[in-house]
């Protein structure tokens, strides 16, 4: 019911929105719940575990009941707090936890069974029998769980995430906030004030209050013009601070666009903000808390504040005859209030018998509590144990107030604990641990407006201090200063259930119970209710359950003490934080000069560390990836095939010391490398266990060029900086990658030489580039490098060029291969061309296998200390029943071979205890018209030309193989030196 | 004889204008990567500054101004932005062509704060990242050199083959802050 001359929504415009369906109007600046309430809808939602009829309790983000999903497929998103989402035309907004209806829930006959849904029943319940545990109880408790669903299809909105720097972070525009902002920003510091609500001001928006003698949202508008137009102020409404971390971090979330009609399409919906502060003040405020009352969850029974900033913010009040019951003069309030907007007042019941009503224009009933509640859908009726007997009233609003709870949680993110305060009766924050946050007004338990606004002013000038900045005088408005008096009231001890934690459907009596299965230390207790686990993080159940579980255990609330605070302080969408990695955004992407090319010529691509790079190149009439890969391998072995190795690492070594420490990062001698000689090398870990394997070029005396496999070369790097940096500081060496700067393209097969000489200005021969070995080239006035290495065992090179000409090169070495017969390869034909040649990849090298075991131990130098060296010697690395790398080659009736299957004695079972080792790599051969593998086979060297037998357990495939010299193709290496 | 043709990763990508904001490449003159051995640190950089146009940058500094300018980059390693000095050898520093490595993407515009606080966490607001400051960050995923090179105006550098996806994230932040 909306009230005549309250509000500050703007009456001249409607805007039509729909809930379940049904179409209804509000006004701009209308939160939905406000809208409902003015159009008399109370039953908003169903309760998490009894199906309860729920209304809106509270008027901000600490809501518990009133969730909704809004929007429809892709755009849908749930749980949404009917207090938090504005309207906006053509808004859809949807009840959850319902089936089939809201109104008609059939699942409310949980309700009924309420006995046996008591804390902890899931761990009692569902024991029996065993067999029902996956097939008949997950399915029915998985579906009767949760409360809004996702849409099943991707999320359709635009996420952002953004970073703030400032030197005060000001969280929450209250009457503290909006003093320590104003404070701060006169004095010159960069400040970011932030606040959760569409507008700032705080409680002013919800209070009729009086600032120097006018309204208080007045003196609010002239702040934040000043505020604007100071220039270091940067002014956050609708973010919610959501986690305080190290070094004055903390987490944000902006929503962004979630309150237009017709956003732009390229608005987020809500952005992630990561905000580094030298300081923060913490002015959150405070969250009035319910009483545990029988029967206290029904629609219409609401906090006590909520009412009030309903009917002074929107205009709107939930009933017609409300009573207001409560234990503090706040409480009263609201009953003011009410009366002053013409809203009858039924009854006050204050639970304290000590107070004066001398001035009260309604009925009130002090020493006195609500007992009980009527009313199925929302409340009729209320009884209530006044000093003379029980009396009902009729009534169809409640509003209830057990005090204020300060919004300490962010000051306890980073592990701190609030004090309970005997005064206030709540929890503060410990100023010697609170996150490094100055807290400021009600945050802080001071609830008062002169005295929020004062410590806003005096927590400024403390962060101010800090910054070595003069702090400004600072006029105070003149304000009343209201303490507030308050009787302690957490539970109405009378018959039926009275609910601590709406939001998890937990009573009184769970708690009670989870005390007498010895479950009550308040971190067990929590864990067996569910207290404070849904999705209002226990905001307002919280300090309630702490006094029930103390009252229960006989103990004071201090003693009890709190849970643990952790981020988030609201939820927060898991699209939100992952903001920025849906598609492209994922990871990034490496691409080789060719790339485009490739694309063009149909090639699939394959990611490896990044990069893409071409699986194969199919012509026409291939249809299927064999065919390409069959042709790529035969035309490199009997033409010439071009391959873009430009993603291999490169890495420039320079420096006086630059051989010894070569030396030192490779297990095989290279200072004795020559000038123009290419070696190839094996790095270790610290480990003793292989790193990666590669090429090393001399390209003069004091440089070197190294390179990495792809997936490796970053690890190497790092490898190498830590080397230098940190293991021998003392020599002059420097690194650095290369791999960008220069396209680098593999020519191998008999005709390489040819290829390469139709395009460079000087004719390469076996004796300027011999194999293994390197130097320069020209390529019209191009400089270029060559190295005469092979990764495929034919004679080839690798011709390299600075990668502005990368995409040309490519393209003239097609051009001049086409005439004879050759042309691009891609992963797949490399792969088999190294397996048929024993060549090794991280297939082979899997982070377990030492230099021995690859059969590279024998390059290891003797003499000279490396990298690994020590921790290779080590017994269990040494011993020669380790697996080792062989090749395998199908040797009975089944050809099969696949990868990662394993290998067993013929005669063996094929079981996990047998086990002998596994295939490595496997491909098919054309060469040999055969299936050939590289495994690594337990004491595989002294096996070889033994039997093993290969299952594949996952593909149903078993093969007799025999164990062969991983190298099958031309092992005396006469194609290689061609 | 065969005469190769240079083209970038990002010719048919930029310019871009979005908004406030306008991003396109820079092509320097070239790229040399300078890391001073220790004897020329160990002298304050005296004989390496005598060959070098601009003083060897402090780290996190750049020196110089467009067309020609040694920007700090890592541990003991400055790129120069610009031909490479012809006198300087081995001997001062180790002496790295990188001119196809990185690639320069400027980021210009009244809106280019905003759009690069959405990539970056450094903070780099004009009174706290003047002109002739720089840093290694991040953008989005991507390790980036970002240097302020004007009122307004960022150079940004990664590795060649980042070139794609560093436009990719501009211009998704371009659009996200024209938007609002």
């Amino acid at each position: 019911m909306r009230v005549d001359g309250y509000g500050r929504i703007d009456r001249g415009v409607t805007v039509p929105f729909s809930f379940d369906g049904k179409r209804y109007c509000g006004h701009p600046g209308d939160t939905l719940a406000s809208a409902l309430i003015a159009n008399d809808v109370k039953l908003i939602g169903r309760s998490f575990k009894y199906h309860r009829p729920r209304g809106i309790l509270t008027a901000g983000s600490e809501e518990p009941n009133a969730l909704v999903t809004i929007g429809q497929g892709g755009a849908q998103t749930p749980n949404m707090r009917a207090t938090m989402q504005e309207i906006y035309t053509g808004l859809e907004a949807r009840s959850q936890n319902a089936w089939p209806s809201l109104d008609r829930d059939l699942l409310s006959v949980n309700d009924l069974f309420q006995r046996f849904l008591s804390a902890g029943f899931y761990y009692k319940t569902f024991m029996w029998p065993r067999a029902f545990w996956e097939r008949v109880y997950e399915p029915i408790i998985r579906r009767s769980a949760g409360l809004g669903a996702l849409s099943g299809v991707p999320d359709l909105a635009k996420y952002d995430k953004a970073y703030g720097h400032c030197d005060v972070l000001i969280i929450g525009a209250g009457p503290a906030g909006l003093m320590a902002a104003l404070t701060a920003a006169r004095a010159g510091a960069d400040v970011i004030l932030v606040d959760e609500n569409a507008e700032m001001g705080g409680r002013f928006l919800f209070e009729n209050q009086v600032l120097d003698g006018a309204p208080a949202m007045d003196w609010v508008a002239d702040v934040l013009e000043e505020l604007v137009t100071m220039g270091n102020v940067r002014l956050m409404t609708r973010t919610t601070v959501t986690g305080v971390y190290d070094q004055g971090t903390y987490g944000a979330v902006e929503r962004v666009s979630g309150h237009l009609d017709r956003p732009d399409i390229d608005a987020p919906f809500e952005t992630f903000w990561r905000i580094s502060a030298r300081h923060g003040i913490l002015a959150a405020g405070a969250i009035e808390r319910p009483i545990a009352f029988p029967m206290n969850d029904r629609p219409n029974i609401m906090m006590a504040s909520a009412v009030r900033s309903y009917l002074h913010n929107f205009g709107v009040v939930a009933g017609q005859r409300v009573a207001v019951f409560g234990n503090n003069d706040d409480a009263h309030r609201t009953a003011q209030d009410l009366v002053s907007a013409g809203v009858e007042v039924a009854a006050m019941i204050d639970s304290r018998s000590d107070i004066s009503t001398d001035a009260a224009d309604y009925p009130v009933y002090r020493g006195a509590q609500v007992i009980d509640t009527n009313g199925r859908k929302g409340i009729e009726q209320i009884s209530v144990q006044t000093q003379s007997g029980v009396k009902q009233i009729n009534v169809d609003c409640l509003a209830m107030s057990g005090g204020w709870n300060p919004n300490v949680h962010l000051s306890c993110h980073l592990g701190g604990k609030p004090i309970w305060n005997d005064m206030l009766n709540a929890f503060v924050p410990d100023p010697k641990n609170a996150a490094g946050l100055q807290v400021a007004g009600a945050a802080a338990g001071i609830f008062g407006t002169k005295g929020a606004m004062k410590s806003g002013i005096y927590r400024a000038k403390l962060v101010l201090d800090a910054l070595g900045m003069k702090a400004p005088s600072m006029p105070l408005p003149i304000t009343g200063d209201e303490a507030l008096e308050a009787t302690p009231l957490w539970e109405v001890k009378a018959k039926g259930r009275a609910w601590v934690d709406f939001a998890n459907d937990i009573t009184t009596k769970d708690i009670d119970l989870a005390v007498r299965e010895g479950f009550g230390s308040v971190e067990h207790m929590k864990r067996y209710t569910t207290q404070g686990m849904a999705p209002d993080q226990g905001k307002n159940s919280n300090i309630n359950a702490m006094a029930v579980l103390s009252d229960a255990m006989g103990q004071s609330i201090s003693a009890t003490g709190t849970t643990t605070f952790r981020p988030p302080f609201a939820p927060v969408g898991l699209s939100t934080l992952g903001a920025g990695g849906v598609g492209q955004g994922f990871a990034p992407h490496r691409y080789m000069t060719s790339h485009d090319q490739t694309v063009e010529m149909a090639a699939p691509m394959v990611e490896t560390g990044l990069w893409h790079r071409p699986l194969y190149f199919p012509i026409e009439g291939e249809t299927k990836w064999r065919e390409s890969c069959d042709r790529e391998v035969r035309m490199v072995r009997e033409a010439v095939g071009i391959c873009d190795v430009s993603s291999l690492g490169k890495i420039d070594i320079q420096g006086k010391d630059a051989s010894q420490f070569i030396d030192f990062i490779y297990i095989n001698r290279m200072s004795s490398l020559k000038v123009g000689r290419v070696r190839y090398g094996l790095m270790l870990r610290e480990d003793g266990f292989v790193m990666d394997d590669g090429t090393c070029a001399r390209l003069a005396a004091q440089q070197f060029l190294i390179t990495t496999t792809t997936s490796a070369a970053s690890q190497v790097m790092q490898h190498l900086e830590f080397v230098a940096q940190v293991l021998k500081p003392e020599w002059d060496v420097h690194i650095s990658s290369v791999t960008d700067h220069w396209a680098q393209f593999a020519v191998a097969g008999p005709k390489a030489r040819d290829l390469i000489n139709q395009i460079v200005n000087t004719q390469i021969n076996n004796d300027k580039i011999p194999f293994m070995g390197c130097g320069k080239i020209k390529i019209g006035s191009v400089e270029g490098r060559v190295f005469r290495i092979s990764f495929s065992g034919e004679h080839a090179y690798e011709i390299a060029v600075p990668a502005r000409f990368g995409a040309s090169l490519f393209e003239q070495l097609l051009h001049h291969a086409k005439p004879m017969g050759g042309g691009a390869y891609g992963l797949e034909a490399l792969n088999v061309l190294r397996i048929e040649k024993g060549f090794l990849t991280h297939a082979e090298i899997n982070g377990r296998v030492t230099a021995d075991d690859l059969g590279m131990g024998k390059i290891a130098k003797q003499d000279i200390d490396y990298i690994g060296k020590n921790a290779a010697m080590r017994p269990g690395l040494t011993r020669t029943e380790r697996m080792q790398m062989v090749g395998l080659k199908p040797a009975g009736a089944c050809k099969m071979l696949t990868g990662g299957a394993h290998l067993f004695e013929v005669d063996d079972d094929a079981s996990r205890v047998n086990d002998l080792g596994h295939v490595t790599s496997v491909g098919f051969s054309p060469t040999f018209g055969t299936n050939l593998a590289i495994a690594l086979l337990n004491n595989g060297f002294a096996r070889i030309g033994e039997q093993v037998k290969m299952v594949d357990h996952l593909r149903k495939v078993t093969t007799i193989c025999e164990v062969c010299d991983p190298v099958f193709y031309d092992p005396e290496g006469r194609r290689i030196r061609g | 004889m065969v005469e190769l043709t240079a083209n970038s990763p990002l010719d048919l990508w930029l310019p871009i204008s979005l908004g406030h904001c306008d991003i396109s490449e820079i092509i320097p003159q070239g790229i040399t990567s300078i890391s001073p051995f220790k004897a020329n640190k160990n002298n304050n950089y005296t004989e390496l500054n005598a060959v070098l146009p601009h003083k060897y940058p402090n780290a996190n500094r750049a020196t110089g101004k467009d067309g020609n300018r040694l920007i700090w980059m890592s541990h003991d390693t400055a790129f120069l932005i610009g031909p490479a000095p012809e006198k300087i050898t081995a001997k001062h520093a180790a002496i790295v062509d990188q001119s196809d490595g990185w690639v320069i993407v400027r980021v210009a515009g009244d809106d280019s704060e905003k759009v690069l606080a959405r990539l970056t966490p450094i903070d780099v607001r004009a009174h706290h990242f003047k002109r002739g400051y720089t840093a290694r960050s991040m953008i989005n995923h991507l390790n980036v050199s970002i240097t302020r090179v004007g009122a307004n105006a960022f150079d940004l550098m990664v590795m060649r083959s980042f070139a794609r996806t560093l436009v990719e994230d501009l211009t998704e932040a371009m659009k996200t802050v024209a938007a609002r």
